[in-house]
């Protein structure tokens, strides 16, 4: 083939050129260009390696179905891989490279696959490596990953960059009455009449311009005048958005590239958009695709659609050869027969029917085509670069008889056009195959959703236009306007019938025919899957990789179905077809993502003393959404000095910590004490004012939910604090149990995370600390502020608070909580005094610290999978009353005495150490799930050596004198542990009670 | 992208939504029997076609409400609320506009 530019027309800006490279060549075109269309004229061929064999590819089409001419643009973190050459817009400096090739897609060592293609069949990988005699019998799968790794460097697409993404995308919401899909005549029309009656009209266009197949019409004011009635009825007129797919209730999700065609954007802008568009009706205006058919060589570059040598042409000012044999089966091809020659190719036509239509004849004629009935192309000769001639054959019943040889440099093809029903697929429409018209039509949907123009099998141009008014006449009724009524016109349109046609043979002939051209699957390959059994459509596809490359199916899928009917002997309904899914065409994974990256991945959730920790030398960390301080280093020391000092400094002195991000609820009415009764393990209806109470909530399947302490302020007024990780939880368990199952029960629920903040006052210095900081230091005597009490009191400066003496630590500690603004004032207020007696800050680091040496339970241990008994914490569950999960909690395996339970660890030798998820093992059976696991690990100052958490088969006293391993294969070994009660230090609890 | 008509708040999109499950189960007294608790909990159909659900406007009103949804169009019949006492708050809220 040579491509080359005409001197006059097209839709290209001769006054504009534009400079790119080509493999690292100067190459030069016209704004208005596609990278194909300014290649194809300058002359360059192959732009492809195929996917198996690595046959030269060239472009075969001159839209989203190209299947050749696949290629990276740009380069480091900008490079965008498996990019169709043929919808990539030419821009200033556009950095085009070859993929899948090496050292070159002109010259590719790896072609040598293609000698060797008689062994490289359907499930020829698979077959070879898979489970390899003799090496592999019986032995599953390992040399196969192996080989699979250099498998996949051969038979590859587009590298990728490492890089992260520089560009940032943007996620949008649309709302419409009227969706139209595509702006072809029908679609024009649509958005027409819809606009005319009011209706709010969005009109989306996956090409750069508007007007489908006009633009590959000669003549354009069909196409500007409905644009500018269009835009002046206020239409949303979108372009370079592709409706990638429908979903339920009217949704179509968009993707609209807003700078992919600019060499340098406003950095303000994003690379892509993805919308959510909601609309009332939807018009599927899509149109439909050319296909090819098969014949030897058929992939051989300078092989394309007829169609496209028309847009080349129309559009792009590009004559694709000089020398053309335009093969077809149908009426379209004959106008762009006339187009090519009078634009100086000269060009034989090859009507595989019989007879060609007297009037058609004079026509082609008169425009010096040459056309011969009953023919078509049998095989394709490649010379240097493309094709260099083709053997033709005479129609011979179903078969065909090789005649003469034709020079040419071109070989335009039509098999026939297949409806785009890919987007009406995703609403779970089947498409039924139509033997008239030789395609699969969509059928009507229950949903307001209507197929216009060749999307639904109509394929003269008038009536295309009357069937867009149609549709959007039934749409605007629907939604309550008023309109004329347009008849949908019929389906098809074409003066003489089409001949099927899908696979051209020779009777004692083996030709290499191309199904799927990127895949390299061939019409051997179909029949040889038929051969083995692979006879479902489903099966077929993914034996021999069929319609599974990037152009998913959209060029190959209905031949390859047509030679498996045939080889079962039975009709193409019979075989079915492949369900489509979206995305229509590729989307971007950072268009899915938008802007919910980085630090806008998820919401950040801070506490209103963040800052005040920050100024105060806190090292933050995260805790699920929440920030919190990790540890508070001074000077020169490391995470783990700071803990060890702030661990210790809360058992000898004082120590705040702040405990915000707890969930809080408050709980009130009537029925309050009833409610928390009920879903509470232990009893909570005597809890007296004043006082708090730890609970655990089970599920109803009887296993723990959650832990916290919930606080009686008043009769009928309770604060429930929860764990950090399961607030918002246990919020939502609330609100069910008292709207869905217990509506008797008068109780009002209400976070108040918020609103409160908290601060952990911990260390035996903690009282004589708040007895500087309350009005009246009365109310901190023991006697009136046991363990577990709860006042309401107010601190110097006025600041009402709530305090309850409560103790994750272990040591005598108080609970401090005022409104949230009064936070900061708080911390002024405690920080001088703690100082003054030694104190210190704590963060996480050592609260973790402090709550392993006591055995306390966190959302490590309380991981949905513990009973009560497991945690250790049966005495918690009462047996004078019912609760949620009491009568689950006592299925006989949940009360097995064997299984694992909480318990203390520690390193035989205290100079080891061991990590948080390793597996505990038996000394004598270091495999498999082993015996438990551990949940926390701390250095323990008080022990002076390494402790853990963690749950093992039996508990403590099952592991008596018996020696475990903490077995850690990827990052520790293994360690020899001992196993000992969770409660590693003060067990009796003395400290809390001071 | 169902869209759900909470009867406190007006047509929103699922997401503001949180799903909670079969609202067809009538869920034992808590002292009742172990079985009673397994057939609740456990014995679960699994229904292609219209199903009562539970649904949360958690990023809402906070309010459940009992969804008639048909599992395989997700198409919605009704939507009502949950605790029946909210009913007679909703008519009268009616009265008052
Ligand atoms: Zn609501």
């Amino acid at each position: 083939m040579s491509g080359h530019r005409i001197k006059n027309g097209g839709r290209i800006d001769r006054s504009k050129p534009i400079n790119f490279t080509w493999d690292g060549m100067p190459r030069s075109g016209y704004e208005g260009d596609s990278v194909a269309s300014a290649l194809m004229a300058s002359g360059d061929m192959v732009f492809g390696r195929s996917f198996k064999y690595h046959r030269p590819r060239g472009i075969m089409s001159a839209g989203v179905e190209e299947s050749g001419a696949i290629i990276s643009i740009g380069e480091g973190d900008r490079k965008d891989v498996n990019v169709k050459m043929t919808t990539q817009e030419l821009y200033q400096g556009l950095v085009a490279t070859g993929q899948n090739a090496w050292p070159s897609v002109r010259f590719d060592l790896g072609a040598i696959n293609n000698s060797m293609s008689r062994f490289l069949v359907a499930g020829f990988y698979y077959k070879t490596f898979m489970g390899l005699p003799p090496f592999e019998w019986g032995k599953g799968t390992w040399l196969w990953m192996q080989y699979e790794k250099i498998i996949r460097k051969a038979a590859g697409m587009g590298e990728s960059s490492r890089e992260a993404d520089p560009d940032h995308y943007e996620h949008a919401h649309g709302f419409c009455d009227v969706l139209v899909v595509g702006s072809g005549p029908a679609g024009l029309a649509a958005a027409q009449t819809a606009a005319r009656a009011g209706l709010n009209v969005w009109l989306v266009e996956q090409d750069a311009e508007h007007g489908g197949s006009l633009l590959a019409e000669s003549s354009d004011t069909e196409r500007t005048a409905a644009l500018s009635e269009l835009s002046d009825l206020g239409v949303t007129i979108m372009n370079r958005t592709t409706v990638f797919g429908l979903y339920d209730y009217g949704v179509a999700g968009l993707l609209e590239r807003v700078t992919d065609h600019l060499s340098s954007a406003d950095p303000r802008l994003p690379r892509q958009r993805f919308w959510t568009l909601r609309a009332k009706h939807t018009i599927l205006a899509c149109g439909s695709l050319e296909r090819h058919f098969a014949f030897g060589n058929n992939d051989c570059p300078g092989v394309m659609t007829t169609q496209a040598t028309r847009t080349y042409l129309n559009r792009y000012g590009v004559l694709a050869g000089e020398q053309i044999v335009l093969a077809t089966n149908n009426d379209s091809s004959y106008s762009t027969a006339c187009e090519l020659a009078r634009a100086g190719a000269s060009v034989t036509l090859l009507d595989a029917r019989n007879q060609i239509n007297k009037k058609v004849a004079q026509k082609l004629s008169a425009a010096n085509v040459d056309y011969r009935a009953g023919h078509t192309v049998v095989k394709a000769n490649s010379g240097a670069e493309g094709v260099s001639s083709v053997l033709i054959g005479k129609a011979n019943g179903s078969e065909w008889t090789a005649t003469d040889q034709l020079p040419c440099d071109l070989v335009a093809l039509s098999g026939g056009w297949s409806p785009l029903v890919n987007l009406i697929s995703h609403r779970g429409v089947k498409p039924v195959w139509d033997p008239s018209t030789a395609c699969f039509m969509p059928v009507d949907s229950s949903e307001p959703l209507t197929m216009a123009g060749s999307a639904a099998g109509i394929w003269n141009h008038d009536d295309c236009i009357k069937s867009g008014h149609s549709a959007a006449s039934m749409a605007a009724k629907s939604l309550g306007k008023e309109t004329t009524s347009v008849v949908m016109p019929a389906t098809g349109g074409w003066n003489s019938p089409i001949k099927p046609l899908y696979e051209v043979t020779v009777p004692g002939k083996q030709f290499k025919g191309f199904v799927d051209p990127q895949h390299d699957v061939t019409c051997e390959d179909i029949r040889l899957a038929h051969r083995e059994g692979f006879v479902s459509v489903e099966h077929l596809k993914r034996y021999t990789t069929l319609g599974m490359a990037t152009d998913q199916g959209k060029v190959g899928n209905i031949i390859g179905i047509a030679l498996m009917a045939e080889a079962l002997g039975c009709e193409i309904p019979a075989v079915g077809t492949t369900t489509f899914r979206p995305p229509y065409t590729p989307i971007s994974i950072g268009a899915l993502s938008g802007q919910s990256v980085g630090a806008h991945f998820r919401p950040l959730r801070r506490t209103p003393m963040h800052n005040w920790n920050l100024v105060n030398g806190a090292t933050m960390t995260e805790a699920g959404l929440w920030q919190r301080p990790w540890y508070f280093a001074r000077g020169v020391e490391t995470i783990s000095s700071a803990y060890i000092r702030e661990a210790t400094t809360a058992r000898k002195s004082v120590a705040l910590c702040d405990v915000t991000s707890l969930g809080k609820i408050a709980i009130q009415g009537p029925d309050a004490t009833e409610f928390l009764n009920r879903i509470y393990t232990n009893p909570f209806a005597k809890l007296p004012i004043g006082k708090a109470r730890y609970g655990i909530m089970l599920r109803d399947d009887g296993f723990v939910m959650d832990d916290g302490t919930t606080w009686r302020l008043g009769e009928s007024d309770y604060f429930m604090t929860t764990t950090t990780a399961h607030a918002a939880k246990v919020m939502v368990w609330l609100e069910e149990l008292l709207q869905t199952r217990w509506h008797d029960l008068k109780v009002h629920v209400t976070t108040v995370s918020e609103q409160w903040a908290g601060v952990a006052v911990a260390g035996p210095k903690s009282r004589d600390t708040l007895l500087e900081c309350v009005e009246d230091p009365g109310v901190m005597e023991n006697a009136v502020f046991p363990f577990m009490g709860v006042i309401e009191t107010t601190l110097k400066g006025g600041i009402p608070c709530r305090i309850a003496r409560i103790s994750f630590s272990g040591e005598m500690a108080y609970e401090v909580y005022v409104a949230s603004d009064f936070s900061p004032g708080l911390m002024d207020l405690l920080w001088p005094i703690v100082q003054s007696k030694d104190g210190c800050l704590y963060g996480t680091e050592a609260l973790g610290a402090l709550r392993i040496e006591k055995g306390h339970v966190t959302g490590a241990e309380l991981d949905g999978r513990v009973t009560i008994e497991d945690a250790g914490l049966g005495k918690m569950a009462s047996p004078n009353k019912s609760f949620i999960g009491s009568a689950l909690r006592n299925r006989p395996d949940m009360q097995r005495h064997d299984r694992p339970r909480l318990v203390g660890i520690k390193p035989v030798d205290h100079n080891f150490t061991f990590h948080a998820g390793a597996i505990l093992c038996s000394e004598d059976k270091v495999e498999g799930l082993g015996e438990g696991w551990i949940t926390g690990v701390t250095h323990s100052p008080e022990l002076g050596h390494w402790i853990g958490l963690g749950y093992i088969s039996g508990g403590h006293e099952a592991w008596y004198r018996k020696r475990a391993i903490a077995t850690d294969p990827v990052r520790k070994g293994n360690v020899e542990v001992e196993i000992i009660s969770p409660h590693m230090i003060d067990p009796s609890g003395s400290r809390m009670y001071g | 992208m169902i869209r759900i008509n909470c009867p406190f708040c007006g047509e929103r999109d699922h997401s503001e939504f949180g799903y909670g499950g079969d609202a067809s189960i009538q869920y034992p007294a808590l002292d009742a029997p172990a079985k009673d608790w397994i057939e609740a909990v456990f014995q679960r159909e699994n229904i292609a076609g219209v199903q009562q659900e539970t649904w949360q406007h958690t990023s809402g009103c906070r309010m459940w409400i009992v969804v008639e949804r048909n599992t395989i169009t997700h198409e919605i019949h009704s939507v009502k609320p949950a605790h029946p006492g909210t009913k007679t708050l909703l008519a009268n809220a009616g009265d008052h506009q």
